[in-house]
C-alpha cells in the first residue's frame, strides 16, 4: 500500500474513534445540566441519582475523547504537513479558537463537575456543569467550522500558493457551516437519546424497578422521539445544500452516473467505477428528483459530468459513498420507528411499566446505534470531499507526508491495537456500571422502604 | 498591527513566547501528573487510590497545555510544526499512546476492580512510563538538531532516562504537598534518590548543548555573554541545595515547608527552560528553521493574538481556581 492510502487510513482511524466520543459529551453534558436543574428545581434525590451515575459515562466519554483528541492535533504535522503550510492562514486560527476558548474551559471546570458537588456551593457546581456542557459545543462548533471550510471554503484569496484569510466571517459563516453545525449537534443528541435509553432499558431487564431508571429512560425516550424528524428535516436541507455546493458528493451518494430528470431512487446496487454504471439495481421511479428536486422532473447531477475529458476522474468514490449514506438512512429510520414506538408505548399504557421487554431489547439494541449513524454520515461527508482536502484548493495527495510507509503502517496497527482494547473495555465497563449501580440502587430501595411511604402509581 | 513596529517581527516573537510558556507549564504541571503515575508502582495498594487522587482532578487541564503548546506550534509555525513531527514521528507517536493509556487508566481503574484494577494499574504506569521516556528522547534529538546519528540516539536515550528521574522527582515533590503520614515519608524517600538523576540530566544537557554547533559555543562561551549567563548555573546550584536541604528536614511538624521542594523544582525547570530558550533563538528547528521563516502569515497571527491575550488570563485564573478548590491533602475522590 502506498503512504498515501496508509495516511489517509490512519487519520480515518484516530478520527473515527476519536468522534465517538464527542459525540457522546456534546449532549450529555446538556443532559446532565438537565438533571442538576430538575434537582434543583424538586430537590427529587432520583435526578441527582441519574446526576451521578451518568456523570462517570461523561467522565469516562470525556476522558477518551481528549487523549484522542491530542493525537490529532499532532497527526497535522506528523502526517499531513501540507495542510498547514498552505492553508495554516485559515485552519490555523480556528483550532487555536478551539484550543483557547473551549478545550480549557472544560477541562479546568470538568474536575469541579466530576468530583466538587461536595466541595463546593450547589450554585458553582451547577455552573461547572453548564460550564463544561458550553465549552464542549464550542469545542465542536469550531471544528465543525473548520471542516465546512475544506468543505466549502470562502473568504480566502491565494497569494503566492497560501491561501491568506479575507473576510473572517465569511469563513466562519461559509455555506455548508449552520448545517453541518446543526446536523452535528443533532447526531450527538441522538447518540445520547439512544445510549440512556438502552442503558436505562438494559437496567430495566436486569430487575431494576427504581423511580431513577423510570426518569432516564423517559427522558432518553422522549428525547430521541423529538430529535429524530428534527434531524430528518435538517439532514435534507443539509442534502440541498450540498448539492448545490458540491454537485459531484450528491451524485456519488445517490450512485447516479447521468445528468437528467426523473432519477430513481436507488434502493440498492453495486456501483461499478470501471464501466460507469450500476449493477444489481433496484429504484423507486423519480425517487431522487423527487428528494433532492422536490419535482419528479428535478434534474440530479450524474458522475460522467465530473470526468475530464482526458479521463482524470474528479468525483469521489462511489462505492464507499453509496452504502455509508444508506447506512446512515437506514440507521435513522430504525431510530424513528423504535423511539416513535415506544414513546407511544409509555403515553398509551402504565408509563414505563407499560414497555413489553421486546421493545426494551429494541432498545439494548439500538444502545450505540448513534454511533453507527454518526461515523456513516462522517464518511459519507468525507469520503465525499476526495479528491481534494479543501475543496478546488488542496489536493489530499499534495498535503501527505514522505515519512516512510512501513512507519506509517507500524504506528497505524499499534493505534488499532489500543483502539480495539479501549473500545472494548469502554462498552463493558459501561455495562458493569449499570449493574452495580442496579444493584446498588436496589439495596438503598428495599432498606429505604420500611421507613419510606411508597407513593402508588 | 504596528504597535511595536513590524509585525512580521513582534508578532512571531510573541507567538514564541506564548508557546515556551505553554511548554514550560506542560512540563511543571503534567511532569508531576506523568511522574506520579511513574511512581505508581512503589506505593502499597491501598496508596494508590491517594495517589492517583492527588493528580485526578487536575490532569486533564495540565494535558491542555500540551494541546496548546502543540497547537501554537502548529497555527503559529505551520512549516515546523511538520518539519519537527515528521522527524519525531515514532517517538511522537509512542507519547499519544503512552498519554491515551495513561488517561484513560485514570477512568478505567476508577471502575473496576480487583484484577482488571491492577491491570488499569499497570497501563497507567506504563503508559505515564512510555509518554516520559518519548518525552525526554524528542527533548535529547531536538537538541541534537533533529539529526538521527548515533550519537543523537544516545544523547536522546540519555535524556529520556533524565526525563524519568525528573518527572518522578517533581511528582514525589508534588505528594509530599498533598499527602501526610506514611505515603508522605515514602514520597519524601523516592524524592532523595530521584534528585540525582535530575542533576545529571541537567548537567548532561547543559554540557552537550554547546558542543552541539558552533553557533551554540559562540553563544555561552564568548565574552561578555558568558558572564552575564553565569547566575543560570549557578541558581541552579543554589536551588538543587535549597531543595536537597528542605528534603533532608522532611517532614516537619504543622506540614512547614512542604511545598519547597515542589517550588524549587519548578523553578529549576524555570532556568533550565531559558537556557533553552536562550540556546535555540531564533531557531524553531534547530539551525535550519527561524521562527520569522515558518511563521505564519501577520494577519491571521493576529487575529489569534487577540484571543490570546483575551482568553490567557482567563484559563489562568480559572485554573488557579480548580487548584484551590482542590487544595490541601487529597482526599479519596468521588464523583458525589
Amino acid at each position: 500500500m502506498d503512504g498515501l492510502l496508509l495516511s489517509r487510513i490512519q487519520f480515518g482511524a484516530n478520527i473515527s474513534f476519536h468522534i465517538l466520543f464527542p459525540t457522546i459529551t456534546i449532549a450529555l453534558g446538556w443532559v446532565l445540566l438537565f438533571f442538576r436543574l430538575r434537582f434543583n428545581a424538586t430537590g427529587d434525590d432520583r435526578w441527582m441519582a441519574a446526576y451521578h451515575f451518568w456523570v462517570k459515562i461523561f467522565a469516562l466519554s470525556f476522558g477518551l475523547g481528549v487523549v484522542s483528541g491530542i493525537t490529532m492535533s499532532f497527526q497535522f504535522g506528523t502526517n499531513w504537513p501540507g495542510f498547514m503550510e498552505k492553508v495554516g492562514n485559515v485552519a490555523g486560527p480556528l483550532l487555536a479558537y478551539e484550543v483557547l476558548t473551549a478545550f480549557f474551559l472544560e477541562a479546568a471546570f470538568l474536575g469541579i463537575m466530576l468530583f466538587g458537588a461536595k466541595r463546593v456551593p450547589g450554585w458553582l457546581h451547577t455552573l461547572a456543569t453548564f460550564l463544561v456542557a458550553f465549552g464542549t459545543a464550542l469545542s465542536a462548533f469550531w471544528i465543525l467550522v473548520l471542516n465546512s471550510w475544506m468543505q466549502t471554503p470562502a473568504g480566502y484569496e491565494i497569494r503566492d500558493g497560501v491561501v491568506h484569510a479575507t473576510d473572517w466571517l465569511e469563513i466562519l459563516f461559509n455555506p455548508s457551516m449552520p448545517y453541518r453545525v446543526m446536523h452535528m449537534l443533532l447526531a450527538s443528541g441522538l447518540t445520547v437519546s439512544f445510549l440512556i435509553a438502552g442503558i436505562s432499558a438494559y437496567r430495566r431487564l436486569i430487575g431494576d424497578r427504581s423511580k431513577g431508571v423510570r426518569l432516564t429512560l423517559q427522558t432518553g425516550v422522549y428525547m430521541a422521539a423529538v430529535l429524530i424528524p428534527v434531524q430528518i428535516f435538517v439532514g435534507d436541507a443539509h442534502g440541498l445544500n450540498t448539492l448545490e455546493h458540491q454537485p459531484q458528493k450528491i451524485a456519488a451518494m445517490e450512485a447516479n452516473w447521468n445528468t437528467g430528470p426523473n432519477t430513481p431512487l436507488i434502493l440498492f446496487a453495486i456501483p461499478d467505477e470501471k464501466a460507469q454504471e450500476n449493477h444489481f439495481e433496484i429504484g423507486i421511479p423519480d425517487g431522487a428528483s423527487l428528494i433532492l428536486r422536490h419535482d419528479p422532473n428535478g434534474v440530479v447531477p450524474g458522475l460522467k459530468d465530473f470526468i475530464a475529458p482526458d479521463g482524470t476522474v474528479e468525483h469521489p468514490p462511489v462505492a464507499p459513498l453509496f452504502f455509508s449514506f444508506r447506512i446512515m438512512v437506514g440507521v435513522g429510520v430504525l431510530m424513528l420507528l423504535v423511539s416513535w414506538g415506544a414513546a407511544y408505548a409509555i403515553r398509551r399504557k402504565r408509563g414505563v411499566d407499560g414497555l413489553n421487554p421486546w421493545l426494551l431489547r429494541g432498545l439494548v439494541a439500538m444502545t450505540f446505534s448513534g454511533w453507527i449513524a454518526t461515523l456513516a454520515g462522517w464518511y459519507t461527508t468525507e469520503i465525499g470531499r476526495q479528491p481534494w482536502l479543501v475543496t478546488g484548493v488542496l489536493a489530499t495527495r499534495d498535503a501527505v507526508s514522505d515519512v516512510p510507509s512501513g512507519m506509517v503502517l507500524s504506528t497505524l496497527l499499534a493505534y488499532l491495537a489500543v483502539y480495539a482494547v479501549l473500545l472494548t473495555a469502554y462498552i463493558t465497563v459501561i455495562f458493569r456500571l449499570a449493574r452495580k449501580s442496579s444493584q446498588t440502587e436496589e439495596r438503598v430501595h428495599s432498606g429505604a422502604a420500611q421507613i419510606e411511604v411508597i407513593p402508588a402509581e | 498591527m504596528h504597535l511595536f513596529g513590524d509585525p512580521a517581527v513582534w508578532l512571531p516573537l510573541a507567538f514564541a513566547g506564548l508557546m515556551g510558556l505553554s511548554i514550560l507549564i506542560y512540563v511543571v504541571l503534567d511532569g508531576f501528573d506523568l511522574g506520579v503515575g511513574l511512581l505508581l508502582p512503589l506505593a502499597a495498594d491501598e496508596e494508590k487510590d491517594r495517589m492517583i487522587s492527588a493528580v485526578g482532578p487536575f490532569w486533564d487541564a495540565n494535558e491542555t497545555w500540551l494541546v496548546l503548546a502543540v497547537g501554537l506550534l502548529l497555527v503559529a509555525f505551520p512549516m515546523a510544526h511538520g518539519v519537527i513531527l515528521t522527524a519525531l514521528y515514532l517517538p511522537a507517536a509512542l507519547m499519544l499512546i503512552g498519554l491515551i493509556l495513561r488517561g484513560v487508566a485514570f477512568e478505567f481503574r476508577a471502575k473496576t476492580e480487583g484484577k482488571m484494577k491492577q491491570r488499569w494499574n499497570q497501563a497507567f504506569f506504563g503508559g505515564s512510563l512510555a509518554a516520559t521516556l518519548a518525552q525526554g528522547y524528542m527533548l535529547g534529538v531536538y537538541i541534537m538538531g533533529l539529526k538521527q546519528q548515533p550519537i543523537d540516539i544516545a544523547f536522546g536515550l540519555l535524556t529520556a532516562v533524565c526525563l524519568v528521574a525528573a518527572y518522578g522527582f517533581i511528582g514525589a515533590n508534588w505528594l509530599i504537598i498533598k499527602t501526610e503520614d506514611t505515603l508522605q515519608l515514602k514520597a519524601i524517600r523516592w524524592a532523595r534518590t530521584r534528585l540525582w538523576g535530575l542533576v545529571v540530566g541537567f548537567a548532561a544537557i547543559s554540557l552537550a548543548t554547546p558542543f552541539v554547533s558552533p553557533r551554540l559555543f559562540d553563544k555561552w562561551f564568548s565574552f561578555p555573554e558568558i558572564i552575564l549567563l553565569a547566575p543560570l548555573p549557578l541558581m541552579s546550584a543554589l536551588l538543587i541545595f535549597i531543595v536537597w536541604t528542605a528534603l533532608q528536614h522532611l517532614p516537619t511538624r504543622n506540614d512547614r515547608w512542604s511545598w519547597v521542594p515542589f517550588v524549587g523544582t519548578a523553578a529549576l525547570f524555570l532556568l533550565a527552560f531559558i537556557g533553552l530558550a536562550y540556546s535555540f533563538y531564533p531557531y524553531v528547528v534547530p539551525d535550519q528553521l527561524t521562527i520569522y521563516d515558518a511563521a505564519s502569515a501577520p494577519e491571521s497571527l493576529f487575529i489569534m493574538l487577540i484571543g490570546a491575550v483575551i482568553v490567557l488570563p482567563t484559563i489562568l485564573a480559572y485554573t488557579v481556581l480548580a487548584y484551590v478548590v482542590f487544595r490541601g491533602k487529597a482526599t479519596d475522590l468521588t464523583y458525589d
